[in-house]
């Protein structure tokens, strides 16, 4: 097989299929990187590749899609929070503006990814699509204050990082729920780059915790403060149960403990259940009674996160949407 | 005792695959890769730089080759945290001090993920990788800088070492384990990094950091901007915008054999 005949025959027929590959042109870079890889029986993966990031958006399947939609919705409910966040005076307090930003910037990049696979026709959201009070719409939820400075229960921000804890922790339990139906042959570049946002999630997760820990010891700018129990305002960096339902918000309700508990089927295989933060079974093993009696269930529960399923994050991730949000079908 | 461990046909031809324990003699390697993973793989592996590094441990192929490669990973992790909590820096931490609560949390962790692994490979009649033997020479324990940046580096190389491998993993419940612990394990990252240096929880070592532009508040943003390295999709730590810099077995276990003594020293022939 001649190969770049093939890309010229296939130019040919379709006369913008290298600028669909990639916009500026850089695909025989891209061959050249990969050249030293191209052997006689890698060429058909290596065109594979190419097709799907040519083609890809119209081949996905249902599934594929509805999970990479539903990402994409919720990078826009992060995007949006840590962006107007930035832009209103006094809100992020000093120590913590290049954090944000990176989040912002790294959330943006996830936005960037996931259009690049859903295709042009995927949806795009803005700010005002969101209800970030948590009302559902009616812009008078628990977490109403958490982009007024300095207001009730938001001293420092501690209700505005209270709120990208819960989003950051729905955000990794949502694509580890997703990773599954990513891993097919077709779409293994697609679940490696979930995988790769999955991650960078869960070390915005870590960080947003320590700065809590921070504001609750008032030691902002400092990774040092010690985890307080029962870690609803001081919490460890990963989850430990539950975090005894996480943040409480000014009214006293607890407008995350969905974020920690379990979905829906909360037991069964690894790939298709849904258990509570504070699961001790792995594999259907209590790791709590086989392995060690030094391993508390709170030991064992911080080990492991756990997925959520799509209908799950949906009922959580809805509380956060304005009725224009609701009128484009965000989160349903 | 129940289990959703594989149980899938095709992890039935990986059990075959046990891994190799004594050291990979030039013929029986070739003789390996091609029983096992085809054409294509014998000539990939043939030109592999591992087929030149005589006497490592290969963690095999399939899905129990990846169960093996991250039970090697924990072991070196929950070895290296064991290790620390008998050395000066942890010895001098203060009762209640946050970073004596951060290492007795992580040495539990990885202790648990070590176990969990093991547990797990068993019940599915896996043969586990041996026990490793560390090689932590280089590592001052009393010392705090040197102690946190070697954990750094576990934890960095552990978030990029399953994320390069779930693409290998063909039964999803391994996928899905494999996702719980990830997680904790770039929460780890996160907060070691921080601890080193504020605010560096992601930085552009471990992920491609992103620039956008179109940030107005009432901007309808669609992805503009632009990442720091241009991505690919080999796995070599060049992924898309705003990801971890995940990387391929291989490229993982040439950082991790600098922890390993010989005689532990690994490679991952199949997983190119």
């Amino acid at each position: 097989m001649d190969f770049f005949q093939l890309l010229s025959d296939v130019e040919k027929a379709d006369p913008e299929f290298l600028d669909r590959i990639n916009p500026r042109r850089r695909v025989f870079k891209y061959l050249g990187d990969a050249g030293q890889k191209i052997t006689a029986a890698a060429v058909p993966a290596v065109l594979a590749s190419f097709f799907n990031r040519a083609y890809g958006q119209s081949t996905l399947t249902a599934p594929v899609q509805a999970v990479l939609t539903l990402a994409l919705q919720l990078e826009y409910l992060e995007y949006h929070f840590y962006n107007t966040a930035l832009s209103i005076n006094g809100l992020v307090p000093s120590q913590e503006v290049a954090a944000i930003t990176t989040i912002r910037n790294d959330e943006a990049g996830h936005i960037n990814a996931l259009r690049g696979v859903l295709g042009s026709s995927a949806p795009s959201y803005l700010f005002t699509d969101f209800d970030y009070s948590g009302g559902s719409g009616s812009g008078n939820g628990p977490m109403k204050n958490a982009l007024i400075p300095g207001a009730d229960g938001n001293v420092n921000g501690a209700l505005f990082f209270a709120a990208g804890q819960a989003f950051s922790d729905t955000g990794q339990r949502a694509y580890k729920g997703g990773a599954p139906v990513l891993n097919t042959t077709a779409t293994k570049d697609i679940l490696e780059a979930a995988l790769n946002i999955h991650s960078v999630e869960a070390r915005h997760n870590s960080h947003f915790r320590t700065v809590r820990r921070a504001i609750a010891a008032n030691s902002l700018g400092s990774a040092g403060a010690p985890a307080v129990a029962p870690y609803n305002t001081a919490p460890k960096s990963w989850i430990s149960q539950i975090d005894n339902g996480g943040p409480i918000a000014p009214d006293g309700s607890k407008p995350a403990s969905k974020v920690y508990g379990p979905g829906n089927p909360p037991t069964g295989a690894p790939d298709a259940s849904y258990p509570g933060e504070d699961n001790v079974s792995q594999a259907g093993v209590d790791l709590t009674t086989k392995l060690s009696t030094a391993y508390t269930p709170a030991a064992v529960s911080e080990a492991f996160d756990e997925p959520l399923d799509g209908p799950t994050v949906k009922t959580i991730a809805t509380m956060f949407t304005s009725a224009a949000g609701k009128a484009k079908g965000l989160f349903v | 005792m129940p289990t959703h461990f594989p149980s899938e046909p095709q992890l039935r031809e990986a059990e075959l695959d046990k891994p190799l324990y004594a050291p990979i003699k030039r013929r029986s390697f070739f003789m390996y890769a091609g029983a096992t993973a085809g054409a294509t793989a014998l000539v990939l592996a043939g030109c592999s730089k591992s087929d030149s590094s005589p006497g490592t441990i290969d963690v095999g192929s399939g899905d129990a080759g990846i169960l093996n490669y991250a039970y090697a990973l924990e072991q070196l992790e929950a070895a290296f945290y064991a290790q620390i909590k008998t050395g000066g820096y942890y010895m001098g931490l203060a009762p209640g001090s946050a970073e004596k609560q951060i290492f007795d949390d992580l040495a539990l962790h990885e202790a648990i993920h070590r176990d969990f692994l093991k547990a797990a490979l068993q019940a599915n009649s896996i043969t586990p990788l041996k026990d490793l033997t560390p090689n932590f020479s280089s590592i001052n324990f009393g010392n705090r800088d040197q102690v946190l940046s070697a954990a750094q580096t576990f934890e960095d190389t552990g978030v990029a070492a399953y994320n390069g491998a779930g693409r290998f993993l063909s039964n999803n419940a391994n996928l899905a384990l494999a996702g719980k612990i990830v997680s904790v394990e770039a929460r780890h990252a996160a907060l070691i990094r921080d601890l080193r240096s504020y605010n560096s929880f992601v930085a552009n070592d471990v992920v491609n950091t992103f620039t956008p532009t179109n940030t107005a508040v009432t901007a309808n943003y669609l992805g503009e901007g632009t990442p720091n390295s241009t991505p690919n999709t080999q796995g070599n730590g060049n992924p898309g915008p705003g990801q971890e810099r995940s990387k391929r077995p291989p490229q993982i276990l040439q950082a991790v054999n600098n922890f390993l003594a010989d005689g532990s020293k690994l490679s991952a022939n199949s997983f190119m």
